[in-house]
């Protein structure tokens, strides 16, 4: 027995040797030089499963990442697998014939994942899905749960609750919100989590279905709400920058924040003591829907001309699971794509309650597949209403008509 | 003839000029010829498509958003080099008169001056957004503290201070740089020239204006011409303070915001276009190499010899 074992065993090595592609070596490329420790994690439990398949993790400076991507695609010696970006980013990647289609035959778990989920990593020409999506974010504001309690605040139910905190924590001469807006992009953060119950689900369904644009008056009202509570940011916010705004939060001085579930692991690293908590902002009315404003930030796809396609679908399937879903969130502190994950750390439970009323981060999700973007123009259009160079009525227009260059729907 | 003393010399020139010759040809020249020609195709990401002739030209400079921007941008890059023609080589030419003449303390503003020119241009926009913070930055506070609080202002998140804010920190940087050419030009003067003048005029004007500005025009070229390049190559001030976007809504951006922007893409915004990034620097490269040559020419042309 024990000699046909071993016998076996040669033979088996013997033939690995003499077919190499028995052994499938499969390269996965990431943008997440940060979290290699924990992929590597990742892939072993994989790897322990598929005995004979092995994955490396390779990570690509991430602003560079699609153009090291689509370049090392379009000369062949691309990955097996691959992160993807989300959106118009995934496009660019994906028309090229690079990715590989995924439907229910192939990875039959994307049939669990959300519509919001799936269409992130979804070409809008062909309606073929080319990557399994991997997290959510969330406009939300952040609160500092201390100073909240210190000055008997509580969540704001309305957007006059809301107004009224913080005209409270002004006077006790605490900041109220912490942003600023010098940094560009930020501009099209504090819109998302600010004011997107203001703006409302019926806004979102109508410009959808074509019978509104951005001069809409719960659009327009929605900014003169933002401009409104910008009163409350620190003096001089307009030249604030990100970096500055996020410190005057993770240090103390300023009782909210508007931003990403991402800054949350941030803002706990800076100051591990700080209890925060989050909320949607809210409506006008206290009955009025409170919405967070959601999208999806990446994916993981397979190279349509790889050589170990068998295996890199495999792979595919797994990061797909539930249980690759549980590990993502544990360890990363991410808000997994994948369906029925729960979270350890409490905060990132409520932020996942939170996104079961969301409409999808507007712009980031659906105007930025021409030029110019829809965020390039939100957020040079925000800081001149909040520079006091455009009213809420000329940045709907301004929206519009820039969109207008390549947005079908708004063409006149 | 081998072993001829001329095969043997010509061999040795050959030997010292054909490396530097390649190396130049590699890595100048070829990655000039190959911008330009990238600037004719389409482009996928890195990768090219077709050849498309001037279409990318006339993307940046007829087609709407791209017009505009490029017009913006262009405006922007004029109006720095006006003003750091006026805040930096001004300033340094009476700088440079200043240390000429060995006013009190020359020694030491010699050395202050030249300082801030040795900093990397990295560390000099962070210093100068930390001075510009609109809470916490010491221009504020100053103003706070001499009870000039209405003088305090967000400086780099307004169309009106931005740009500025950008140029006098440039200016901070760099006006040691045409201080010292012009001291040199000043102190090539033969002093028969500036003892005679002195038994015609006591007036400073007159010198200045009569003497010393006609015989340092060869330093005027000198500091001319690079800034004219400078300013429309500038690009690591604004990335550092206001970042790619040229903010607020593009009060600041200038070219090489713009290019970086159009051929690399912006993550929190833009897509990448590789054909119209290369259009645009070529188009950078062309304008800035004719106006170069003739500022060149012109001021060549006012020199004197001495």
């Amino acid at each position: 027995m024990k000699k046909l074992v071993s016998s076996t065993i040669i033979a088996l090595g013997a033939l690995a040797t003499a077919l190499p592609a028995m052994a499938q070596e499969l390269t996965f490329w990431s943008w997440r030089q940060e979290d290699k420790a924990q992929y590597e994690k990742f892939i072993d439990v994989f790897e322990a499963k598929n005995p004979g398949i092995t994955v490396k993790f390779e990570t690509f400076e991430a602003t560079n990442y699609n153009t090291i991507l689509s370049t090392a695609l379009a000369g062949g010696s691309g990955p097996d697998l691959m992160f993807t970006r989300t959106y118009g980013g995934m496009e660019t990647v994906a028309s090229g014939g690079y990715l590989l289609a995924l439907d229910k035959t192939n990875v039959p778990a994307l049939s669990t994942f959300t519509a919001p989920a799936l269409a992130s990593e979804t070409m809008r020409s062909n309606k073929t899905t080319y990557a399994v999506p991997f997290a959510s974010q969330t406009m939300l504001v952040i609160y500092n749960k201390d100073i909240f309690d210190k000055n008997g605040l509580s969540e704001p139910q309305s957007w006059d609750d809301f107004i009224k905190a913080s005209e409270k924590l002004k006077a006790a001469g605490v900041m109220p919100f912490a942003n600023g807006t010098a940094t560009a992009w930020q501009n099209e953060v504090v819109v998302g989590g600010l004011v997107s119950s203001i703006m409302g689900r019926g806004f979102y369904d109508d410009l959808m279905a074509g019978k509104a644009d951005f001069t809409d008056k719960r659009y327009v009202g929605a900014l003169t709400k933002l401009k409104e509570i910008t009163k409350y940011f620190p003096d001089g916010f307009i030249g604030l920058d990100y970096a500055s705004a996020q410190q005057l939060f993770s240090s103390g001085m300023a009782g909210m924040f508007v931003g990403g579930s991402y800054e949350l692991a941030n803002f706990k690293k800076q100051n591990p003591n700080m209890k925060m908590g989050i909320f949607a902002a809210p409506g006008l009315k206290a009955e009025d829907e409170k919405l967070v404003a959601l999208y999806f930030d990446g994916g993981y796809a397979a190279n349509a001309k790889g050589k170990n396609q068998e295996a890199a679908v495999k792979f595919l399937n797994f990061l797909a699971s539930q249980e690759f879903g549980q590990m993502f969130a544990n360890d990363l502190n991410n808000i997994s794509a994948v369906p029925g994950v729960t979270f350890k750390e409490p905060l990132l439970g409520e932020v996942a309650d939170l996104n079961k009323h969301s409409i999808p981060y507007l712009m980031l999700v659906h105007f930025r597949y021409g030029e110019p973007s829809g965020s390039v123009l939100l957020q040079s259009e925000i800081q001149k209403l909040l520079g006091g160079k455009a009213t809420p009525e000329e940045v709907g227009k301004n929206l519009t008509t820039g969109l207008a260059a390549w947005y079908a729907p708004f063409k006149k | 003839m081998p072993g001829s003393p001329l095969v043997s010399r010509r061999l040795w020139i050959s030997v010292l000029i054909v490396p530097p010759l390649a190396f130049v040809a590699l890595f100048v020249v070829y990655p000039i010829i190959s911008a330009f020609a990238y600037a004719f195709f389409h482009w996928n990401g890195l990768a090219r498509g077709e050849f498309v002739g001037f279409a990318n030209f006339y993307k940046v400079l007829f087609t709407q958003p791209y017009a505009d921007w490029t017009v913006n941008a262009f405006l922007h890059n004029v109006w720095v080099f006006f003003a750091l023609m006026v805040l930096q080589n001004g300033l340094g030419f009476l700088l440079a008169y200043c240390l000429w003449r060995e006013l009190p303390g020359a020694a030491l503003h010699r050395i202050s001056v030249f300082l801030p020119v040795v900093l990397s241009t990295i560390i000099v926009g962070f210093l100068w957004k930390l001075f510009l913070h609109p809470l916490f930055g010491v221009v504020n506070i100053s103003f706070r503290g001499l009870g000039l609080g209405g003088l305090a202002q967000p400086w780099l998140g307004q169309d009106s201070t931005a740009l500025w804010s950008l140029i006098v920190a440039n200016a901070w940087h760099m006006v040691g740089f045409p201080t010292l050419v012009f001291l040199a030009g000043m102190q090539r003067i033969p002093g028969e020239i500036l003892d005679a003048v002195r038994m015609e005029t006591e007036s400073e004007w007159t010198k200045i204006t009569k003497i010393v500005w006609p015989l340092v025009a060869p330093s005027a070229t000198v500091v001319f011409t690079l800034l004219f390049v400078g300013s429309f190559n500038w690009f690591e001030i604004p990335y550092v303070m206001v970042g790619l976007e040229g903010s607020p809504h593009g009060a600041t951006d200038v070219l090489g915001l713009y290019f970086y922007r159009t051929a690399f893409g912006n993550m929190s915004g833009s897509g990448q276009d590789f054909g119209a990034g290369s259009a645009l620097a070529v188009l950078i490269f062309v304008f800035i190499a004719l106006v170069a040559g003739v500022i060149t020419f012109k001021l060549r042309a006012r020199e004197i010899q001495i």
